[in-house]
């Protein structure tokens, strides 16, 4: 680590803004996680860009004192995608909410994943609009009454794990507010990844949507109903760790450990997208009967894949290489001349 | 040897015309620029459908090139054609009424076959070739199908691909009538088809066969020299609106010592300058294609945080879309170029037709209170100058900055005296300094004498600051919903653009004296009709004058005197009148409009007829 990086401290991230999210909010803790995190990757301070479109959770980059772009709704991740490309030296973050993200800015969210950029997303997922005062949002149940849903939502919500998988992205995890070490785990995890880093965040919103997670953040139902993923290890959950998950051909069954060898268990492979696939779909609604837990942690990375910036900078270092600088009254000149006398 | 008449002329005007798979255009391009190394001026104007294959043989699918060229100075590519090459009957049909009396017509009789005739919905006993219908004009009837298959029987390639050599004889021909140098044609071809020496061959052979075809026949009895036209001395080159446009941005980032990033999707007729600016990569050129044109300035507002020369590039559909980025940029106060080569009508309207009719939408088409700089090239080479222009200023003022340019001059052509880099105005770049720890708190929209606030990049040590396009406080930057803070935000934003008048040449009278009996006021890329049109009525002896404006917002300060110069005003645009209406509330001046909605460019002859209309 350098000496500038070695100095910071999570309050050097710190803006002089008063943070104004509602007491209570799951962007708090979010918050707080990042600027632990920061000091911890070797950077100054003035190499790091949050770039956010519009929502409570887009208000980040005003709480942290980087260089920042509070932008316009869903936009964000073009902004980045431009700025990146072209200063391939900064770390650059994307901030966007669940309708951010896969609502107004979902061509542009699609089209990052696809591009790959070295870039890094939190996805806020209250699973509601904060911002316009409560609306169902593309990842609210179906069913979900709000206020302009007041008979229930008739929307069926994506899946972002598997939407994302789907833009063949090259870092997918998934993390909640309420547990700051597998957080800064995975932000930390997300930076470090080369090329487009998609965290999504289960955040809550204790205002519109309270308690939309708490199923897998309260102490009580944690264990059953969450599945800590970790690479190379035994997919396993349950009150006891006493369930895992197991591989029947493509179908992935729950068994009792009391039944099945933890050797029989399926094993984590974040490199294998065919079971990352597979595990993204673990998405069931909660109340639905034998219903498989929710997956956290990273369900896939592609080191293999090149980045945007990469690529899009080689191709000018290639034309210089081969064409020479470019040469500007040649340039206008053309080849074709005559004079006139 | 047949016997032939020489003859000297002025001017000539030329119009080819085909089905859309004819290769009219490159016909056309090619004769315009043999015709301009040859020292002619020219103006040309393409005019295409906008389907690529529209269905073969009908009048939907007619696809044209106009050139107007002369030993003198050429504003336009002509009202009326002297000659018209047609490739089939559709083609004739599409352009007699463009063809001035005792025009010569150049038909390739294989096209007024009775399946053409089918197609282009003219009676099979209504053949124009044989009907007598064309007894005004000089008709040449020549089996061009035939001659070029004839020419290629051993080069053992299929008729489809043959077929696809006809235009080289058409152009050939027109090269013998007006003894041009063939030799930029074959290097054209040669370079072309440099991957397939049969098809490169064919085409050459067949380019020999229509000049020896007029020098062998006794169709043609007369051949046509127009001198090379007296123009200012020095270096000339032909150039297109679109290819001017970007090497106008080139130069600029050039000149200024930054990265261009060019932002865009591909859209008819601005598709081209990203074409154009694609090939330069070695001048740290950056194109982006993006997923739509809402990301493509987007993904350039994000070039210039970072510290790119930014540049955004669409036609009216596409800047619709980029609406509330221009907001977003015109809050963040960030350099920006937003080139619109504008097409007629709303929605998708007519694609590959001319219009003037995005000026409203440049000058007011977002939410809020949000002024930005506008300025509009005059011609092809024009748009090199306004381009450059537009980055300058978007530069020097942080500001968003409209260049306009139509899709009548994007596609046109002319002679260009092109600049030297030397000869280009200075653009000088500073971003902010880096900061100490104990150095007071940087101000991101602290402003210096032009209003503008420093330029911040990001990586800059002590600079970290958050911008963004809530409102805020002047000089800190910080949110705030103050009302009177709001109020001085948007005067300060106002006064930005103000400003920029300083930094502008003043109005000059193009044609005509300062004052007047009637000023014709114009901009865009009717120039060269409106300065043709003014030539011929002050030769009748009419006091009228042409002023063409190209900084529209702001104006140049001595607008309003101009005006005020001359009893009236007229305001030919093509659009339902949206200058006018800016002159009118700015000015109080009492100017009429005239207008044009047809997606075609003004004739020269049509404006002559309603000023004096408007004198009577
Ligand atoms: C173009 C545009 N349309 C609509 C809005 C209003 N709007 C602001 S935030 C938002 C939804 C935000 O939801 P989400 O992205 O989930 O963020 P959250 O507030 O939940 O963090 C909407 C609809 C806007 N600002 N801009
Ligand atoms: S509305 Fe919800 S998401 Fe927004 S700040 Fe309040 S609690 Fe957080
Ligand atoms: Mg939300």
């Amino acid at each position: 680590m350098n000496e500038i990086a070695a100095k910071l401290t999570s309050k050097d991230f710190a803006s002089d803004q008063e943070v104004r999210w509602c007491p209570g909010c799951g962007d708090y803790s979010i918050l707080k996680q990042v600027q632990t995190v920061l000091p911890d990757l070797g950077r100054p301070r003035e190499e790091f860009v949050f770039i956010s479109g519009i929502g409570c959770s887009s208000r980040f980059p005003y709480y942290m004192d980087t260089f920042g772009m509070h932008s316009i709704h869903g936009r964000a991740t073009a902004i980045a995608t431009g700025l990146k490309a072209t200063r391939p030296d900064l770390s650059v973050w994307i901030i966007t909410g669940d309708g951010d993200s896969m609502s107004i800015g979902g061509n542009h969210f699609i089209h990052l994943l696809r591009r790959n950029p070295d870039v890094n997303v939190l996805l806020f997922n209250n699973q509601i609009y904060g911002l316009t005062k409560g609306q169902y949002s593309p990842t609210s149940e179906q069913g979900k009454v709000t206020k302009s849903s007041p008979m229930g939502s008739v929307d069926y919500p994506f899946n972002p794990i598997a939407l994302c998988l789907g833009a063949d992205a090259t870092f997918v995890a998934r993390t909640m507010d309420r547990d700051p070490k597998h957080q800064q785990a995975i932000i930390k995890r997300g930076h470090d990844h080369k090329g487009t880093s998609l965290v999504e965040i289960y955040q809550n919103c204790n205002v519109f949507n309270d308690g939309a997670y708490e199923i897998y953040t309260e102490k009580s139902s944690k264990k059953e109903e969450t599945l800590m993923m970790e690479h190379g290890k035994p997919l396993i959950f349950g009150e006891n760790n006493d369930k895992g998950i197991k591989l029947d051909g493509f179908k992935p069954v729950i068994v009792s450990l009391n039944d099945v060898s933890v050797d029989d268990l399926w094993v984590h492979d974040e490199t294998d997208l065919v079971k990352a696939t597979i595990i993204s779909r673990f998405y069931d609604d909660p109340g639905k009967e034998n219903h498989f837990p929710r997956p956290f942690g990273v369900f896939y990375v592609n080191n293999n894949k090149r980045t945007f910036d990469d690529l899009f900078n080689e191709q000018i270092t290639e034309a210089k290489e081969t064409k020479g600088p470019g040469e500007l009254n040649q340039l206008l000149a053309g080849r074709e001349t005559w004079v006139v006398n | 040897m047949a016997k032939t008449t020489e003859n000297e002329l002025e001017s000539v005007v030329i119009r080819f015309a085909g089905d859309s798979g004819d290769g009219m255009q490159l016909t056309g391009t090619q004769f315009s620029n043999t015709t301009a190394l040859f020292g002619n001026d020219i103006a040309t104007f393409p005019d295409f459908p906008a389907e690529i294959r529209a269905p073969i043989g009908t009048l939907a699918g007619v696809s044209g090139y106009q050139i107007h060229f002369g030993s003198k100075k050429i504003n336009t590519p002509g009202d009326l054609s002297d000659v018209l090459v047609v490739m089939n009957v559709a083609a004739l049909k599409a352009n007699i009424k463009g063809l001035r009396k005792g025009g010569v017509i150049i038909a390739n009789s294989d096209g007024f076959d009775s399946k053409n005739m089918r197609l282009a919905n003219v009676p099979e006993d209504k053949n124009p070739l044989t009907d007598g219908s064309l007894s005004e004009y000089d008709v040449k009837t020549i089996d061009v199908t035939k001659i070029t298959r004839a020419a290629l029987a051993d080069s053992g390639m299929g008729t489809k691909e043959i077929d696809r050599c006809k235009n080289m004889f058409v152009l050939g021909l027109i090269y013998w009538m007006y003894h041009r140098d063939m030799q930029s044609s074959i290097d054209f071809i040669t370079s072309k088809f440099s991957k397939n020496q049969a098809v490169m061959n064919a085409n050459i052979k067949v380019l020999q066969a229509g000049w020896s075809y007029g020098e062998t026949t006794e169709m043609f009895a007369n051949r046509y020299n127009v001198a090379p036209a007296q123009m200012e001395t020095g270096i000339y080159r032909s150039i297109m609106g679109n290819q001017a446009a970007a090497y106008g941005l080139i130069a600029a980032s050039v000149k200024c010592g930054l990265p261009l990033f060019y932002g865009t999707y591909p859209i008819t007729p601005a598709s081209d300058i990203l074409h154009e600016l694609s090939k330069y990569k070695n001048f740290d050129i950056k194109t982006f294609q993006a997923e739509d044109e809402i990301a493509a300035i987007c993904s350039s507002i994000g070039a210039a945080f970072g510290g790119s020369l930014a540049i955004t590039g669409s036609s009216g559909p596409g800047i619709a879309l980029k609406g509330e980025a221009i907001g977003l940029a015109t809050m963040l106060e960030m350099p920006l170029v937003i080139v619109n080569v504008q097409r007629a009508g709303p929605s998708t309207g007519m694609p590959t037709k001319t219009e003037q009719a995005d000026l409203m939408q440049a000058m007011y088409g977002r939410n809020g209170e949000c002024p930005v700089v506008i300025l509009a090239a005059q011609s092809p080479s024009d748009c090199f100058t306004m381009a450059y222009e537009a980055c300058r200023i978007a530069l020097q003022h942080m500001i968003p900055v409209f260049f306009l340019s139509d899709g009548y001059i994007a596609n046109g052509a002319e002679p260009w005296k092109f600049p030297q880099s030397k000869d280009l105005p200075e653009i000088k770049v500073s971003f902010a300094p880096q900061r100490a720890a104990d150095d007071p708190k940087f101000m991101p929209y602290l402003r210096d004498e032009k209003l503008s606030r420093p330029w911040a990049i990001p990586g800059t040590k002590g600079l970290e600051h958050r911008i963004g396009g809530l409102e805020k406080q002047n000089e800190t930057g910080n949110i705030s919903y103050d009302g009177d803070n709001h109020e001085l935000m948007t005067h300060l934003r106002q006064e930005k653009v103000d400003t920029v008048a300083n930094n502008i040449p003043l109005q000059t009278i193009d044609t005509g004296a300062e004052t007047g009996d009637l000023l014709i006021l114009g901009w865009g890329g009717t120039y060269g009709a409106l300065k043709t049109a003014t030539t011929i009525l002050r030769g009748e002896g009419l006091n009228v004058s042409h002023a063409h404006v190209r900084y529209i917002n702001p104006f140049p300060k001595n607008l309003g005197d101009i005006l005020r110069n001359f009893k009236t005003v007229v305001v030919p645009e093509l659009n339902n009148g949206q200058l006018v209406k800016i002159i009118r509330d700015k000015y109080f001046v009492d100017a009429i409009p005239y207008n044009k909605i047809q997606g075609q460019p003004f004739m020269s002859d049509e404006v002559v007829r309603k000023i004096k209309e408007i004198l009577a």
